[in-house]
């Protein structure tokens, strides 16, 4: 037998800063007929449960050294708007027998490093699921660190940010966020328009159907001035409106969910028509460049016909 | 005697694969078995290449290949399925190729309308879904007619997307909504088409058709809405119903639907604005309304993309894409999708149950 390491009770109490805590390692608590990766078809190495490697934190001095371009991928056939659905952050915790804001904090500098990666290869968008519509339902301690740490992160990256020509823009119902979030994201995004290298689109409170039934509302009101007839609405009026209208490259041409979940989970509906799905079954605080140099040349050999003949 | 003796043999063998197809699927059944399974028949024409097949005998395999699937997934017990048989994007391929596949289309309706075929063997009801107005005339004659003989089937249900793109259903779901809440509560069900015909439309199983009575020029949409939005208010938080409705202010209204919960703004609209689309009005009028979400989307050929394909249904589908060609998919690959949704199924029901 195992050893089964239980997570540390979660209690109606502020969590403690436990941005230092150890990471242990676990064995996994699935069954080992459904441990290993059992669809072959999709791309991506098998799930190894190993102790949490000591990851290259990307700080300040980091950012400015990129990262050179990999031989193994043609720059002519890089996606200009990648998608990431950071699934994971919650079992890699679990796995480590640590609370679920152990995983979230590994999350961030996932995201960081994936960041650093993107402005060094060319990548001209980066949107990143970092809070479903849905999520408003996990635990009220949770939810109020993630809000913290959204806040936190945008505190402490933004001067990087700025300097490294990243823009930032967030999508999704940010009216239920603290108003103190709210302001912070406005001042961010005011302060990093102007930048061009990446532009890293983040959707907090986001879901695809909502995105879509606001966009009928802003063609609501043209209709009513007149603007446009019932009869004008098409899908070009739609994706004018959607709130992915704030980037050059409204639709993604890769999207990558990591731990292995193969579903796109109301996640840029409309926007995902004809991108390239990459599922990789590792979590997402694991994610890092090997992997997403092996999503990146999976994507560089696919041929995309949109229905035509190739 | 050899012709009789390899009759018998092979009767015998097929005998004993329904035997073990039927134990398969009786240990498949011991778990939850999906009520809508989506396919995207994707290889046909690699298929006729790799074997050196004249064109059009791809998408011929591909049908034989559609029909057993078909078979297996009712078998097993699966009510509803979905087939990606014919994009809008398709008409950009050439056009002897498209006409070659709108001729297919039509024998194959007129096949499956056999008293021998599938559909009645297993008492299923035909849905086209798509923009049907783009096809030509005999193929939408011979749609509507399947919907019209199919009408009356209710144990299995089979949906074929033609000239069908997910955008293009979005987009009409949305006119459709203003066209429906424009015209208000009325007895017969006259709505305006988008060209400013007057048309009827029938709810149920020729929903996507429209019989033109008259042509009238009328453009007047925003009185005709002006006058059935003095009639409505908008819902306030705790779900009353408010009648006063002539205020400007914005009310927050949650509304649950298929298991998401979404927030929609419930503006009370002076007289003269136009009612807001809200989830549930949009899902109405979505061609696809007459099924659940499916469970399962397997595409095959291996390639990982959803092509416009049930973008709005299949936002918590579990997505599986084999790398068999179409024509060259089989029972093991409906089984490993089932069993991989089977576990899915569990994992994602115990996080709702925790959440």
């Amino acid at each position: 037998m195992f050893l089964h390491r239980l997570p540390t009770p979660v209690e109606n109490t502020l969590p403690p800063n436990i941005s230092k805590a150890p990471l242990t390692y676990a064995r996994s608590q699935k069954h080992p007929l459904f441990r290993r990766q059992f669809l072959p078809s999709f791309h991506g190495p098998r799930t190894v449960l190993l102790p949490s490697p000591n990851v290259a934190v990307v700080s300040g001095s980091s950012w400015r050294q990129p990262e050179p371009f990999p031989p193994e991928l043609r720059p002519d056939l890089m996606p200009k708007h990648v998608a990431v659905i950071m699934d994971g952050n919650g079992r890699w915790a679990k796995m480590r027998g640590s609370p679920p804001w152990v995983g979230h904090e590994a999350g961030v500098e996932s995201l960081k490093r994936l960041i650093h990666l993107c402005c060094s290869w060319g990548i001209k968008v980066l949107t990143v699921f970092a809070f479903s519509y849905d999520n408003w339902k996990r635990p009220k301690v949770e939810l109020d660190f993630l809000l913290r740490l959204f806040e936190r992160t945008i505190d402490t990256e933004i001067e990087a940010f700025a300097s490294e020509g990243i823009r930032i823009s967030v999508i999704g119902d940010t009216s239920k966020l603290p108003n103190s979030l709210q302001k912070m994201i406005h001042n961010a995004e005011e302060r990093t328009k102007q930048n061009s290298t990446l532009q890293l689109i983040i959707a907090i409170s986001y879901s695809g159907k909502y995105d879509v039934v606001q966009a009928c509302k802003a063609i609501a009101g043209k209709i009513k001035d007149g603007v446009v007839e019932i009869e004008d609405i098409n899908e070009r009026l739609i994706e004018q409106e959607l709130e992915t209208n704030c980037t050059k490259f409204p639709n993604p041409d890769l999207m990558i969910r990591t731990s292995g979940e193969l579903r796109v989970s109301n996640f840029l509906l409309w926007q995902l028509a004809y991108a390239e799905l990459v599922f990789d079954p590792k979590l997402w605080p694991d994610f890092g460049k090997d992997q997403f140099l092996e999503a990146l040349a999976s994507f560089q050999q696919r041929q995309r016909r949109f229905g035509a003949r190739h | 005697m050899e012709r009789r003796t390899g009759g018998i043999a092979s009767q015998l063998f097929g005998g004993l694969c329904s035997f073990w197809r039927r134990c398969m699927f009786g240990v498949l059944s011991a778990g939850r078995v999906p009520d809508h399974i989506a396919f995207i028949m994707d290889g046909n024409r690699r298929y006729a290449k790799k074997r050196n097949m004249a064109k059009g005998d791809g998408h011929k395999a591909g049908f034989s290949a559609l029909l057993s699937m078909l078979r297996y997934c009712y078998e097993l017990g699966v009510k509803y399925v979905t087939v990606y048989a014919f994009s809008i994007d398709n008409f950009k391929r050439q056009p002897e190729e498209v006409q070659s596949l709108m001729d297919l289309m039509q024998e194959k309706i007129e096949e499956l309308l056999q008293q021998e075929s599938i559909i009645n063997e297993y008492g299923v009801r035909l849905h086209f879904i798509g923009n049907l107005q783009l096809l030509t005339e005999p193929v939408r004659a011979a749609v509507e007619k399947a919907m019209r003989a199919t009408a009356h089937n209710d144990q299995r249900v089979l949906l074929l997307c033609v000239a069908y793109t997910s955008r293009d259903e979005i987009v009409r779901a949305i006119q459709e909504s203003w066209r429906g809440k424009g015209k208000g509560i009325q007895a017969s069900k006259e709505v305006k088409a988008s060209n400013g015909v007057i048309a009827r439309t029938d709810e149920g199983p020729n929903r996507n058709s429209i019989d033109i009575l008259d042509q009238h020029s009328c453009k007047d949409y925003l009185n005709e809405s002006k006058a059935c939005s003095t009639n409505k208010g908008a819902k306030n938080a705790e779900g009353g119903d408010d009648q006063q409705g002539h205020n400007n202010c914005r009310e927050t209204e949650i509304i649950s639907c298929n298991g998401v919960i979404d927030i929609c703004d419930g503006i009370r609209y002076k007289e003269g604005e136009l009612p807001t689309i809200k989830l549930v009005d949009m899902e109405k009028q979505m061609d696809m309304s007459v099924a659940p979400d499916p469970d399962i989307l397997i595409r095959t050929s291996g390639e990982t993309r959803l092509s416009n394909f049930l973008l709005w249904q299949t936002s918590t589908c579990l997505l599986y894409a084999p790398t068999a060609l179409w024509p060259e998919i089989g029972l093991r690959h409906l089984v490993w999708a089932v069993m991989s949704f089977q576990r899915h199924h569990s994992y994602l029901e115990k996080k709702r149950k925790q959440s």
